[in-house]
């Protein structure tokens, strides 16, 4: 008797499945969900991808104004207002990719109800999407840098320079690690997504993104707190990004070792818990 | 041995009765603890008992079933039968409980419409972002486009973005993306609802070209009886998550549309059947019971009489009463309007006679819809509800209808009167 070949086995057990064989075949829909979420983004609005740029300008401008010149947390050495650019998009990079990979179940439940397709796509498109927006503002950002090395204001960009795309890559995942872990468990419960907008906005607080943490004696190096704050794995990856560009800071490999470590502990516990939600999701969104 | 393209395994999926879980992690965990400490579970709505492990519905039990290469097999049932449920684990949207499901091929699934279509974008970015869900490739749809443009209609709106478009654009475009997949398995859910008769042909001649010449097995689900007929070569109806009845379409549909508990029986008890939601239910009809006959079959040409009862909230309002007659497969067939109804509050009663002459032979359903309407027309549902079946049987006075066939209609209309004749020359 001739044997009957199987593509597919859809099996009952609710072990943890990840589809990285399908995942693989997923460039074009990745890329298509990409343009999808950008070109939706900025479909009838006057201003379109310019909305990437107002958007950090004017939150660097209350930095610099409130915290920079009132409350004086700013940097020494490097104008407050490219010190607080710089900060503004990598955080706003990394919260973004977090942000909205939390929804991915329950903001994607109309398709995801429908078709399958490796689950994976949805954040991982959801997070490249957000590097448009990034490239946009960090344009912006080498436009001031440019004028500011010009006017001789202070900016020492070096080697470190060259670290950037592993910065960006990491806060990536990282965003999308946590993203994921909160989509896996609001399919069942919603409080969570309460907390994400203002969890994320509190965690900007314990980074250094409105203030400059070398110039503050609790927390710069040899201070009592700087280990623990360090552990932030957000903040050595902001430093490393802001001593490259303007030369302001400084790096601790160690601490930058570490960030990575918790980085892909995330990332893997947020893929396995994504996967091992997504089978069933459906009944529970 | 055949080829088969999916194998359904012992599949069962269960869904916890009311709400999944607490709605909130506070209240899964405050539930949890009061059956700890054996106390009454505070989340719980008074009167409702505590949801124990027995306490769960089967969506599908223990099903199991079979479906070879090139097949084009329909899945029956009313509604909760489990088909949709049946259709997603196939799809892998969600798993099952218990068994396992082989699928041999790719899968395009298409439940229901515009699966992915974007709102702000244009149809053609659209074609391209379905069917990259769908499973193809950028080089797979650029060498396809053309054909599911011109299937589609859609061709000079294809630059417009589809929250223009109306709702049957959608589908005529979902729909031609959907069937022009390269996919060996197709599953259809309720999709064709949408569209015009036009349409909906083309749709199937297109998924019988697909299934014979390509070799592509199709499973579609539908109440339109009519367009399972048309498509399906086979049919599985499913009943309570188990298959009541697997073979030929026209015996499946037949198993369909009979409630076995309903035949032989002339009392049929509404008090407890579900209402449409438009029905104010100020008068709710109770039963119908068809007096003087034995069985619910009936000669053609037999006039029997019933008698209807319901139950009246005041006896203010006007009650009039019409009955919509339904074939076997569910078409409506005509309206007979029966009138005033005279009534107070509480029990009514009213008998009238039924002519089954004005039918064709064959299983028959009717709806007793209890209404008012005022000089404009417009209409104030009290009640609606599947109150008769049965069967009118050959008798001799059906000879007039031996020769029937379908396309005459279900209806035998009243003689028309000649008032005049004869040879023109004259």
């Amino acid at each position: 008797m001739e044997q009957q070949k199987w593509t597919t086995v859809v099996k009952s057990d609710s072990g943890i499945n990840m589809d990285l064989k399908g995942l693989k075949n997923c460039r074009d829909l990745i890329l298509l969900f990409v343009r999808r979420t950008f070109v939706a983004k900025y479909k009838q609005t006057v201003l379109g991808p310019a909305w990437a740029v107002i958007q950090p300008f004017f939150t660097t401008v209350v930095y610099s104004v409130f915290f920079g010149n009132i409350a004086g947390l700013g940097a020494s050495g490097v104008p407050n207002f490219i010190f607080y650019l710089s900060g503004t998009i990598v955080w706003t990079l990394f919260a973004n990719c977090l942000n909205e990979t939390s929804h991915t179940f329950t903001g994607n439940a109309g398709i995801l109800g429908k078709v399958y397709f490796p689950r994976l796509v949805m954040p991982i498109s959801t997070a490249v999407s957000q590097f448009i927006g990034f490239f946009i503002q960090f344009t912006f950002m080498l436009i001031f840098m440019v004028y500011y090395l010009i006017t001789d204001a202070g900016l020492k960009p070096n080697i470190y320079i060259l670290m950037f795309p592993l910065v960006l890559i990491q806060l990536a995942i990282l965003g999308m690690g946590f993203g994921m872990i909160i989509s896996a468990l609001t399919t069942k419960y919603r409080d969570l997504a309460m907390v994400v907008g203002f969890g994320v906005s509190l965690w900007s607080y314990c980074s250094p993104v409105a203030y400059d943490m070398f110039s503050r004696s609790q927390l710069a190096p040899g201070s009592t707190f700087y280990s623990i704050y360090m552990l932030n794995p957000v903040t050595p990856a902001i430093n490393i990004f802001r001593y490259g560009f303007l030369g302001s800071g400084d790096v601790d490999w160690l601490f930058y070792g570490i960030s990575w470590v918790t980085t892909a502990v995330v990332a893997v516990i947020g893929a396995l818990m994504f996967s091992k939600s997504e089978k069933t999701f459906m009944d529970t969104v | 041995m055949e080829e088969l393209a999916i194998r359904v395994e012992h599949v069962s999926k269960e869904y916890r009765l009311g709400a999944i879980g607490g709605a909130t992690l506070k209240g899964e965990i405050q539930s949890k603890l009061a059956k700890l400490l054996k106390k009454e579970d505070p989340n719980l709505k008074i009167g409702e008992k505590a949801h124990g492990k027995n306490e769960r519905f089967l969506a599908l039990d223990d099903l199991s079933f079979d479906i070879k290469k090139g097949e084009t097999v329909g899945i029956i049932g009313r509604n909760g039968a489990g088909k949709s449920t049946i259709l997603k684990l196939i799809c892998r949207v969600t798993a099952p409980t218990k068994g396992n499901i082989y699928l041999n091929g790719r899968i395009t699934s298409m439940l229901e419409v515009g699966t992915g279509f974007h709102p702000e974008l244009t149809g053609r970015e659209n074609v391209y972002l379905n069917g990259a869900i769908l499973g193809m490739s950028k080089a797979e749809i650029d060498k396809k486009f053309d054909e599911i443009v011109e299937f589609s209609e859609v061709g000079q709106f294809i630059e417009t973005p589809v929250k223009r478009y109306s709702s049957g654009m959608k589908v005529k475009l979902a729909f031609a993306v959907a069937s022009h997949l390269d996919s060996e398995i197709m599953i259809m859910d309720e999709v064709l609802a949408v569209g015009d008769v036009a349409f909906q042909n083309k749709c199937i001649d297109r998924m019988k070209k697909v299934a014979e010449e390509e070799g592509r097995t199709i499973l579609y689900v539908s109440h339109n009886m009519q367009t399972v007929k048309s498509l399906c070569n086979r049919c599985i109806v499913l009943s309570r998550g188990q298959v009541a009845f697997e073979g030929e379409t026209e015996d499946a549909i037949a198993v369909y549309m009979q409630d076995e508990s309903l035949d032989n029986t002339t009392f049929f008890d509404t008090s407890d059947a579900k209402r449409h939601p438009k029905c104010n239910q100020r008068h709710l009809l109770q039963n119908l019971h068809m007096y003087e006959s034995k069985t619910n079959t009936v000669d053609y040409g037999d006039v029997f009489p019933f008698r209807i009862e319901w139950k009246s909230e005041n006896d203010t309002e006007r009650l009039l009463m019409k009955m919509v007659i339904n074939g076997i497969d569910a078409t409506p067939v005509g309206v007979i309007f029966g009138g005033e109804l005279k009534h107070k509050e509480g029990i009514n009663s009213a008998e009238f006679t039924f002519d089954t002459s004005y039918l064709v032979p064959g299983k028959y359903t009717v709806d007793i819809i209890l209404y008012d309407e005022d000089k404009s027309g417009s209409i104030m549902f009290y009640d609606r509800a599947t109150a008769l079946r049965f069967t009118v049987e050959h008798s001799e006075e059906s000879i007039k209808l031996k020769h029937w066939f379908k396309d005459w209609g279900n209806a035998v209309l009243p003689c028309i009167e000649q008032i005049n004749g004869g040879n023109k020359n004259v």
